[in-house]
């Protein structure tokens, strides 16, 4: 009866003792062998191997920099508890470790002390130190696991240590990636530009009469910047609102219900670069715009500049978000069941009243979540008022122009980012009370039977009367950013041309053979990249949180579901002005490096990847985990040989979002990018500012087919019916982001 | 040497396959196993019985350690295990839902935890085989789960949680998902392979004729306590408390006056009723009385002054037996009574004299 198997089930102390070895190695590799600091021209291309003196690790430094002795002190105890056979006290050696480099790396930065106190304390200049390298990451990374290692042992999260690990990593990397950066601008706000603490002046800042003077409501000048932006953001969250809903009704409740309709208005805001819409609207109803230039030639309606503005940024918007409220909207009609209404009608009452009294009730909370999802996304749109604003000023662009522009007043941008910050997560909290998080995640519905009741004809009417103007203006904006960049001059001078596309995208044949010499290649290239780069991480760390979540139960889930979808809630233009405050100086210094695109990338979309995984997961009977773990699989051989591989539709999902999402975006790379590290959108919005719309437009029309083609050619590859409606699913919490 | 190993060996025959040690689990502020503590020992079928919610599989999850208690101690054979989680246990479970894998064929679900363990391929396999003949199944390894009946799944689960040859194998709820013609065959089953492997088994089910079917031993759960603990026929002929007599088989609780106890033998008042029955330790003063209803007797007409009285309130013809409510009249109660008679079954509303089977009745102290 007894074989061998039973007693190998037991050796779990033993396997940990390796484990707990392996980190510990790790920490010493960091230690003793790996470069300390950044080293220049960086650790990948591992040129630092010719220059020792830079790429010193931590131990050969410590004679100079006497502050990096202490870490070694946490490796020698960690070493003495593991050759006891111990594992407790390995969490008190990985704490100080953390802690102690913590409090040296903000102590001691690149330009002396890093506190004023401190320097005050000391009287002198004191000691410098450059960014954190390699060998930091490395030791930091071990201690904490061996954090983890110890509260495993000591029965944290049922004593599993993968558990134990992956929640800190995750939560680790949360603080260092989302917390620490919003609390940068938080540091920065309130000091001025030399660096002091002057609560005074942020007071002053924060209730400047240029964020929030109502001098426009009064006759007597503009309104400060935050009504602005509240006031598009509130005009387009109610228009986006309405036109999703008669879309939606159009597409569920008349007998158009047109499947196309729902394809097309899932895929199209995902694969569209934010600014595109702005584009096209400049180059319809700009002072020299096709539609303008025909009104005045034929109606003799002078030519103006009323899309620069309010307007404009306002028609861009909803025609840009419109699809993310139907989508929303989507959902929540066919949450409500045909048997309800159909209950409605045999007690005799009227189509009207059916709607009335049993349709509209159902969805008032859905129309709420639209709603506010608009408003969010409307307040966090930058390049739409980058192109259009004009003199028309909101927060996320009043946020750029104070960093980039001749002020360079980084701390009126943290003080712009905190107020849009604000409304943004104010917004985020009220869709999450009112509606939570989860109702609409099946998109394709229940199909319990019963044929929805159609629409009362007046109402049927209004909504074609509202959604047939939009749709015709989509067609339209669609159209001329497909052929806009193949005239000469779209409006004025219609002839085809190739000029622009050539520009942008040939290729040539020089001495050496084949070359890339199209201006659009380096961005294009280098943005495909840093996307497929950032894709497997961002669905792995989506995945990981999402399984965390719906399967771990732990102190402070809830805390860290937030922290977790919070980061939704950023706008594009707050993420980058906190990763320029947080990482331009030691110890964490990334600035102009591609690590910190792939960061933000994936720290931005990780959302997307958190939806797909819960929806997924949802849908997993939980006694298939607790039957793998009874069977002797740990939990990581459990996620890995269980859960993935039926969890496969939702990695793939997160993959190709996450993907599509950090290839389209603009708001927060914008302030990362660099000559070196140029990203397409950003290049694209570089030509349209200088008017040089026609390699602008090409350059565009291109990543929407190359998206389309990527989002199509998965579509295929995988084939539909496997990924069927799970994919819809996940499609509804894109919708949602 | 040999005397060595020989106490060794009846040292492991003696020592518990699984101790709770004033086991606690709370659920913020529900208390979902309160203080319990029990021994379940080598190669006995131990079923954890009580009505819905009282914590049984929270019980049973703290074995496997699903759960994680919140005091207490809990031991596998000697070894404190308490904070090792499922995975180090050496402990496979049957769920309800046989949550066999989906992605998987009968053979990989087998096979699974031999896998995950690093044993070869062939090795698995070998061994998955031996199991599946165990249950039965030789010849489905290629299907997929979804192409089984309910109950070639449940065997499926079994032969997955015993392939690993596990030091307790847990069960919780295991007929539930069955029909119940198949019901009494896979409990005669299980407690087959159980005796048959010399398995250590904890079962729980909140069916007490299940319970009393297949287990050498029953731990009855109420509250999240143990409500009491032994041998299917000490609780089914000794219950200590009314919850005990009442959920092992049906019971009639009456509220009497114990007047003299003598010999063993307590003299009971019930009524105008005067009753001699063994007073196992139930001292004078108030008592209840539980009364099978199969030892209640009945006959129609009015009887002795000295002997219950009551009127037959609902008769019910049950094929092979009547059952019958009747409310009796001093003191006032209702009383169930089953009678094998159904050629003459008394009739609706007839006045009926009650006599008890004096060896069915069980004295106890609580109200
Ligand atoms: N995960 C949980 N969270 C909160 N309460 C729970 C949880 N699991 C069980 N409980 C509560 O613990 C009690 C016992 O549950 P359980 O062990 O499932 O009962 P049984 O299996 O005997 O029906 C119930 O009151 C139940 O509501
Ligand atoms: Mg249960």
């Amino acid at each position: 009866m007894t074989r061998p198997a039973t007693s190998q089930r037991m050796s779990g102390g033993a396997a940990g003792d390796r484990a707990a070895l392996a980190w510990l190695l790790l920490g010493c590799a960091g230690f003793v062998l790996l470069p300390w600091y950044k080293v220049e021209g960086g650790f990948f291309s591992f040129d630092w191997f010719s220059r020792p003196a830079e790429a010193a690790p931590a131990m050969l430094l410590s004679g100079q920099r006497p502050w990096l002795l202490p870490l070694a002190l946490p490796l020698l105890l960690a070493g003495w508890r593991l050759w006891q056979g111990r594992l407790r006290g390995l969490g008190v050696a990985g704490g100080l470790g953390l802690a102690w480099l913590v409090a040296e790396g903000f102590s001691i930065i690149h330009s002396g002390w890093g506190f004023s106190w401190l320097a005050a304390l000391a009287g002198t200049p004191g000691p410098t130190q450059p960014g954190l390298g390699w060998g930091a990451v490395a030791y930091a990374a071990a201690m904490l696991m061996l954090v983890a290692l110890d509260m495993a042992a000591r029965g944290w999260c049922k004593g599993d240590r993968f558990v134990v690990g992956a929640l800190l990593l995750v939560i680790a990397s949360l603080i260092l990636f989302v917390a620490y950066p919003l609390f940068s601008i938080l540091a920065s706000a309130v000091k001025d530009n030399d660096g002091n603490v002057v609560p005074g002046l942020f007071a002053e800042k924060l209730f400047s009469a240029n964020i929030w003077s109502l001098g426009c409501l009064r006759g007597a000048g503009s309104c400060g910047v935050a009504w602005n932006t509240v006031a598009v953001a509130v005009l387009v969250g109610v228009l986006c609102t309405v036109l999703g809903l008669a879309l939606a009704l159009i597409a569920l409740r008349t007998r158009l219900r047109a499947k196309w309709l729902l394809r097309s208005l899932s895929i199209l805001p995902i694969i569209t670069p934010p600014f595109v819409i702005g584009l096209a609207l400049i180059l319809l109803f700009g002072r020299a715009g096709i539609v303008t230039t025909f009104l005045s030639a034929h109606l003799g309606i002078p030519r103006s500049r009323w899309i620069y503005g309010m307007a404009g940024i306002t028609m861009a918007q909803v025609l840009a978000f419109t699809p993310i409220a139907f989508l929303v909207l989507v959902g929540v009609l066919q949450g409500v069941s045909p048997s309800m209404e159909e209950a409605s009608q045999t007690l005799r009452a009227s189509r009207w009243r059916t709607f009335r009294t049993v349709t509209w009730p159902l969805i008032r909370p859905g129309l709420a979540s639209a709603f506010l999802i608009s408003f969010i996304e409307s307040m966090a749109d930058f390049a739409n008022p980058l192109v259009l604003g004009g003199n028309f000023n909101v927060l996320s662009t009043d946020i750029f122009f104070a960093v980039v522009g001749a002020a360079h007043d980084q701390g009126r941008a943290a003080v712009l980012a905190i107020v849009l910050l604000a409304f943004t997560i104010a917004a985020f909290l009220a869709q999450r009370r009112w509606v939570g998080g989860r109702s609409y995640v099946t998109v394709s519905g229940k199909g319990d039977g019963g044929v929805p009741a159609p629409l009362p004809g007046p109402l049927r009417f209004g909504c074609y009367a509202a959604a047939l103007p939009w749709l015709l203006l989509t067609v339209v904006v669609y159209a001329i950013i497909l052929s806009g960049g193949f005239v000469e001059q779209i409006g004025r001078d219609n002839t085809p041309t190739l000029h622009y596309f050539l520009t942008a995208f040939s290729v040539e044949k020089g001495v050496d053979g084949w070359f890339l010499s199209g201006s659009a290649w380096p961005s294009l290239l280098m943005t495909i990249g840093l996307a497929l780069v950032a894709m497997p991480f961002t669905a792995a760390l989506g995945i990981l949180t999402a399984w965390l979540l719906e399967r771990q139960y732990f102190a402070g889930r809830t805390l860290f579901e937030f922290l977790a979808m919070m980061s939704f809630a950023i706008p594009g233009t707050v993420v980058g002005i906190s990763y320029i405050l947080a990482f331009n100086v030691p110890p964490v210094q990334l600035t102009g490096t591609g690590l910190i695109i792939v960061i933000s990338f994936v720290f931005r979309n990780m959302p997307v990847a958190i939806r797909a995984g819960v929806a997924n997961l949802n849908q997993i009977d939980r006694s298939l985990d607790e039957a793998s773990l009874t069977l002797g699989a740990r939990s990581l051989a459990t996620l890995r040989r269980v859960l993935l591989p039926i969890l496969k539709p939702a990695v793939v999902t997160a993959m190709i979002y996450s993907f599509v999402r950090a290839v389209t975006a603009v708001s927060a790379v914008i302030f990362l990018a660099t000559g070196r590290f140029n990203l397409a959108t950003v290049y694209i919005v570089g030509r349209a500012d200088v008017g040089e719309y026609g390699i602008a437009i090409v350059y565009a029309a291109v990543l929407i087919v190359v998206m389309m083609v990527i989002l199509v050619g998965i579509q295929l590859l995988i084939g539909e019916r496997r990924l069927g409606r799970r994919r819809a699913g996940a499609e509804a919490a894109v919708a949602q982001l | 040497m040999n005397a060595m190993a020989a106490t060794a060996d009846t040292e492991r025959a003696q020592r518990p396959a699984v101790r709770f040690e004033a086991v606690t689990k709370r659920y913020g502020a529900v208390v979902a196993v309160d203080a319990v503590s029990f021994d379940i020992a080598p190669a006995s079928l131990v079923t954890l019985l009580g009505p819905s919610g009282c914590g049984k599989t929270t019980t049973l999850r703290l074995i496997a350690g699903l759960e994680q208690a919140s005091q207490g101690r809990i031991l596998i054979d000697g070894k404190d295990v308490t904070l090792l989680s499922a995975a180090e246990r050496d402990v496979s479970m049957v769920f309800q839902s046989y949550a066999l894998f989906p992605h998987m064929n009968v053979m990989e679900n087998v096979s699974y935890g031999l896998r995950a363990m690093g044993l070869g391929k062939a090795e698995a396999a070998e061994r998955a085989a031996e199991k599946l003949s165990l249950v039965g199944l030789s010849g489905y390894e290629r299907r997929q789960p979804s192409e089984l009946s309910g109950g070639q799944q449940q065997r499926v689960a079994v032969a997955r949680a015993i392939v690993l040859e596990p030091k307790v194998l847990l069960f919780d709820e295991p007929l539930s998902n069955l029909d119940a013609k198949l019901r009494r065959r896979v409990r005669e089953e299980i407690r087959d392979l159980q005796q048959e492997l010399k398995l250590t088994v904890v079962y729980v089910t909140h069916d007490q004729e299940e319970a009393l079917a297949v287990s050498d031993r029953i731990v009855v759960m109420n509250a999240a306590r143990i409500a009491q603990d032994g041998t299917p026929r000490q609780l089914y002929n000794e219950p200590r408390s009314s919850f005990i007599a009442d959920f092992m088989g049906d019971a009639n609780v009456l509220a009497v006056t114990v007047e003299s106890c003598e010999d063993g033998q307590a003299a009971v008042k019930l009524g105008p009723a005067r009753l001699a029955v063994a007073d196992r330790g139930v001292g004078p003063g108030p008592a209840v009385l539980a009364v099978r209803p199969h030892a209640v007797r009945i006959a129609e007409g009015a009887g002795r002054k000295d002997v219950l009285s009551g009127r037959v309130l609902k008769s019910s013809y049950l094929g092979d037996h009547m059952e019958y409510r009747i409310a009796l009249a001093d003191p006032a109660a209702e009383l169930f009574a089953s009678s094998p008679d159904v050629v003459r079954p008394v009739a609706e509303g007839a006045m009926v004299s009650v006599t008890f089977e004096p060896a069915a009745l069980i004295l106890m102290a609580d109200g």
